[in-house]
């Protein structure tokens, strides 16, 4: 079908986008290889001269590294699990008949407009402050002492906070999904006298595979770069420090731009691994 | 006629829009970057009076302080030109000053009387004798306490206090029952939080960051006595989840009557005796304790001040606005509409033989608080750095943030104090050695 | 009797569904009803839920103290901006990659959302440096730019798995009537893309508006959008939840009920080819 002279126009038509983003990814990248081989250290004279691999060696072996990783893994495994579960949930719950659907629907998808910033500062000013939050009221309502959210369980405030910014979005791309499931074949299983279950496992889930392949694969791009949600919260400490907030804390806290841009080198490695163990995935859900 | 009217709309428009360029033209314009807290957001309010009296039109750039100094510290080691006054703080000042970052304000008018800055606060912001930033407001740290409490409890709080005396006064202002604990400290993490507040106490313990080789300092005994008094008082009467208090939430439990006592920033005196505050009658003040037999008080000493950027286009105007920011006429403004106790403290020592504002229950110890901190002898034992609170350095901030997350994490309970000393120490040896020090 | 099921299940769904939407929804909730109390109010034990005077009071301060308009302005030129520039860069690309595919269409598509892996923190200097030697620093232009580079990829994405939506058929058929390849793109492909299309944008214009790094660090003050103004009351001294909560409220306000008004827009074409 495609003829020759369609093939060259549509390189030239994608020739700009292709342009644009091999710049967006090149420039930056190659400043920041070359950061990351030098003693850069703004507040010190600025660019002091090459070091080889040394940014490397100290970042990779600076304590704060692996649990940094194992940080970040956590967020994006935790979040990515609680929003396609609790999204499959909802979704299927939606498709269901009922008073006020769109009211309902609105309520649900409302926090992915809020800003990330704002949320946060929602979240830990007004819900899980403890003393004046939310939280603490139910609390002591039943009796209870309050929990220090954000010391004591950060890891958990940190991935609920996120996952309620998250969920609207794999519920909304569920559903769609789920609206398309062919009526007649769930008709057909429940005359089968198939139990909910079964219809569920065999029926449902197959037919959500590429929806959920969809919501892991950009959920993910966002989460591993997840920044704000941290910085307001608790700005790294309990356990909450993630490989992009490291790196932030190299970059501006201690002013050390070699070691904060070896640090992205990481970042980059860490997030094409994830990639392309994802597209691995993606490439097959999405071809058939 | 349908397009004669649009013509003539149209050049009406232009003409408007070209004045407004010509008009834009003939008055400068000033960006300011600055941080949220109330005496800044109160100075906005009078800049229409600079305004009208210079024709220097003000841009404000307000913003949270730990973007504040993410932002400005972008801005001006890339010298991207975007300020023409920045707010910065001691720590700052001295480091980019030596960096020739900062226009020196050496050439102040006679008027404006530099001489009459706080010598300490001058000081702080200045390198090598050059004076790089004016301070718009000052602060030392101190004790503030329920005078109602302290009666109730049959004590009395010394002018100067010590550790001890704080921890039975926590002890017998402690009251569960109704919501009162008995003392409110910082722990959050953060060097300009936390971090500030543990250094100096770790200061009134005889404790230090670094020793005269750089070395830290975290495997000494003073160190963990520090620590431990500090948690321990905390566990046993302060408030829950203390270790993510920093000063805006210990601010708002003193106020709403949730402490009996708080140690912290002396600009906190004219919140917790203004309006928002439930318990402003009942406010008693007490220079910051020190331990037993230990000379060195938990004294902090911080300015936020007005510098402006090397390279700015607008550098006159800009010095124009740091004079009258800073200046006694500005003081007198605000005493003017808002009274004695909402001017910016701290400052200058003028304010200070002001009859009117010696009636403000906390001047006193506000200035004796500052003139008990100085910054080139903040320990019992010598220390190689300047700064009390801080190591002015620029590697401090970055590793005083990790060190204080190490810290917070001990106060929520999450390790052991021995280990989070024993990481502050891997985490200080280690980032000073990549800076060169060891 | 069947119908009678039917309706107490349908009670139920309403009844579960309600009581989670409102449950989500609490947080925006809570929000926007503190931004009508006085400080005092918002940290009241027990919280009052609109049992209170109800007070203009936060408004008046926030609009006194920050130049609102102007921060809506460069959110509205940013998000707007950006997503229309995006858009015309995307639609040609990903219409050839719907139409005109090679071995490598899906390889090309996998790399462009790759690129958006790049840690933002780690490239704060590089771009900075960048924007002061080209100018763009505080610029709305320099904001659209980035603002439009990050979510390209997204934008290429979703209009690609909308485009392959279109049956191939009826585009052979037009070019057997003749159609050149612009009456192609006008006269059938832009109709039948136009629910993708503009949840595309909706969803750009959602990205872009709540981004807050390189918008807040990027900018001072003529290009500063509403996530600086936010920045300016996130933790001051003294009491702020109300004065939070009216800014807060001032900042999500506009996109929330651009996001309710087309909701049904976006959830149809929302799907990034989850459905086939």
């Amino acid at each position: 079908m495609a003829t020759k002279a369609s093939r060259s126009a549509a390189r030239v038509m994608m020739a700009p986008a292709v342009i644009l983003l091999l710049g967006w990814m090149l420039v930056p990248l190659m400043m920041t290889l070359w950061f990351s081989f030098r003693t850069y250290l703004p507040l010190r004279g600025g660019d002091l001269g090459w070091t080889g691999f040394d940014n490397y060696v100290r970042f990779v072996t600076s304590s704060a590294f692996w649990p940094a990783v194992q940080t970040t893994l956590i967020i994006v495994l935790s979040v990515l699990v609680i929003t396609v579960v609790l999204g499959i949930f909802l979704a299927m719950l939606l498709d269901q008949p009922m008073w006020g659907q769109g009211i309902v629907r609105i309520l649900v998808i409302a926090p992915f407009f809020v800003m990330p910033t704002v949320s946060a500062l929602v979240w830990k000013n007004m819900f899980m402050d403890p003393v004046n939050g939310i939280f603490s009221h139910i609390w002591r309502f039943f009796g209870a002492d309050p929990v220090s959210w954000l010391s004591d369980a950060a890891m958990p405030s940190i991935i609920m906070i996120v996952s309620w910014q998250w969920l609207p979005f794999a519920t909304l791309i569920l559903l769609t999904a789920i609206q398309s499931l062919d009526s007649e074949q769930l008709e057909a299983a429940e005359m089968d006298g198939a139990p909910k279950v079964q219809r569920f496992f065999y029926i449902i889930l197959p037919h959500l595979a590429r929806a959920i392949t969809i919501v892991i694969l950009i959920q993910t791009i966002f989460l591993l770069a997840i920044f704000a949600e941290i910085f307001v919260t608790t700005g790294g400490a309990f356990g909450t420090r993630t490989l992009s907030y490291l790196i932030f804390q190299r970059v501006l806290e201690s002013q050390n731009i070699g070691l904060g841009s070896a640090g992205g080198v990481y970042a980059i490695i860490l997030a094409n691994i994830v990639a392309i163990f994802l597209m691995r995935i993606v490439g097959k859900n999405l071809d058939n | 006629m349908h397009l004669k009217n649009a013509l003539r709309a149209a050049s009406a428009l232009t003409l408007v829009a070209a004045t407004g360029a010509i008009a834009a033209g003939h008055s400068p314009t000033i960006t300011i970057a600055t941080v949220n807290n109330g005496d800044m957001i109160r100075m906005q309010g009078y800049t229409d009076q600079f305004t009208a009296e210079t024709g220097i039109n003000v841009e404000w750039v307000t913003l949270e302080e730990n973007v504040l100094r993410q932002r400005v510290t972008t801005d001006i080691t890339t010298r991207g030109g975007q300020f023409d006054i920045m707010t910065i703080g001691m720590y700052e000042t001295p480091i980019w000053g030596s960096n020739g970052w900062l226009v020196p304000l050496d050439d102040l008018s006679a008027e404006y009387d530099v001489d009459d800055i706080l010598p300490a606060m001058r000081n702080g912001l200045s390198h090598d004798g050059t004076l790089y930033a004016a301070p718009f407001y000052g602060e030392s740290s101190m004790v503030m306490y329920r005078t109602d409490l302290m009666e109730k409890a049959g004590l009395e709080m010394p002018v100067a206090p010590t550790w001890q005396f704080i921890r039975e006064a926590a002890a017998a202002m402690d009251d569960p029952a109704n919501d009162i604990n008995g003392i409110c400290l910082r722990g959050k993490a953060g060097w300009g939080e936390g971090g500030a507040f543990i250094t100096v106490t770790g200061n009134s313990f005889g404790a230090r960051w670094f020793d005269e080789g750089w070395n830290a300092q975290f495997d000494q005994p003073e160190w963990a006595d520090a620590l431990n008094f500090y948690v321990n008082l905390m566990n046993d009467y302060g408030p829950e989840g203390y270790a993510t208090n920093g000063f805006n939430e210990n601010l708002s439990l003193f106020n709403q009557g949730k402490c009996g006592m708080w140690i912290d920033a002396t600009v906190a005196a004219s919140f917790v005796t203004g309006d928002d505050s439930t318990v402003a009658d009942h406010v008693g003040f007490a220079l910051a304790p020190n331990a037993e037999g230990i000379e060195k008080r938990a004294n902090w000493l911080w300015a936020w001040a007005l510098a402006i950027p090397a390279g700015t286009q607008q550098e006159a105007e800009a010095k124009q606005f740091i004079e009258w920011a800073t200046s006694k006429d500005y003081i007198e403004l605000v005493a003017a509409n808002e009274g004695w106790a909402n001017v910016p403290p701290g400052a200058r020592t003028s304010l200070y033989e002001t009859p009117e504002y010696q009636d403000v229950p906390f001047a006193q110890m506000t200035l004796d608080s500052i003139n008990a901190a100085d910054p080139t002898d903040p320990t019992v034992d010598p220390v190689p750095y300047v700064g009390i609170q801080f190591v002015a350095i620029p590697e401090f901030a970055g590793i005083a943030t990790e060190v204080s997350q190490e810290f917070s994490a001990a106060y929520a309970g999450q390790q052991s104090i021995e280990e989070a000393l024993e990481k502050a120490q891997a985490i200080t040896n280690e980032a000073m050695e990549a800076a060169g020090y060891r | 009797m069947a119908r009678a099921v039917t309706s107490r299940r349908k009670l139920i769904n309403t009844g579960i569904a309600w009581a989670i939407g409102l449950l989500i929804f609490f947080p925006i909730l809570w929000t926007i009803l503190t931004s009508f109390k006085t400080e005092a109010q918002a940290i009241a034990s027990p919280p009052l839920f609109i049992n209170f005077d109800w007070t203009l009071e936060n408004y008046g301060v926030v609009m006194e103290r920050s130049n609102y308009a102007r921060f809506l302005w460069n959110s509205i030129i940013i998000a707007g901006g950006s997503t229309i520039l995006g858009l015309i860069i995307a639609v040609p690309a990903a219409w050839s990659m719907a139409f005109v595919p090679s071995k490598r269409t899906k390889d090309i598509l996998l790399w462009m959302l790759s690129t958006k892996m790049l840690p933002a923190v780690g490239v704060l200097y590089p771009i900075y440096l960048l924007f002061i030697q080209l100018g763009l620093l505080d610029s709305r232009a320099g904001l659209v730019i980035v603002m439009m580079l990050i979510n390209l990829p997204i934008i290429i994405w979703m209009l690609y798995t909308y485009f392959r939506e279109i049956p191939g058929e009826i585009l052979e058929a037009a070019r057997m009537d003749g159609a050149t390849l612009k009456e192609e793109l006008i006269y059938i492909l832009t109709p039948m893309a136009i629910p993708g299309i503009a949840s595309t944008m909706l969803l750009n214009f959602i990205l872009a508006w709540n981004e807050a790094f390189w918008t807040l660090n990027l900018t001072a003050v003529d290009a500063a959008p509403l996530t600086a103004f936010i920045a300016s009351y996130s933790s001051p001294e003294g009491l702020f939840f109300a004065k939070l909560s009216a800014a807060s409220t001032m900042a999500i306000a506009p996109i929330l009920i651009l996001g309710w008004f087309s909701q049904k827009q976006l959830v149809r074409g929302l799907t990034f080819g989850a459905v086939k």
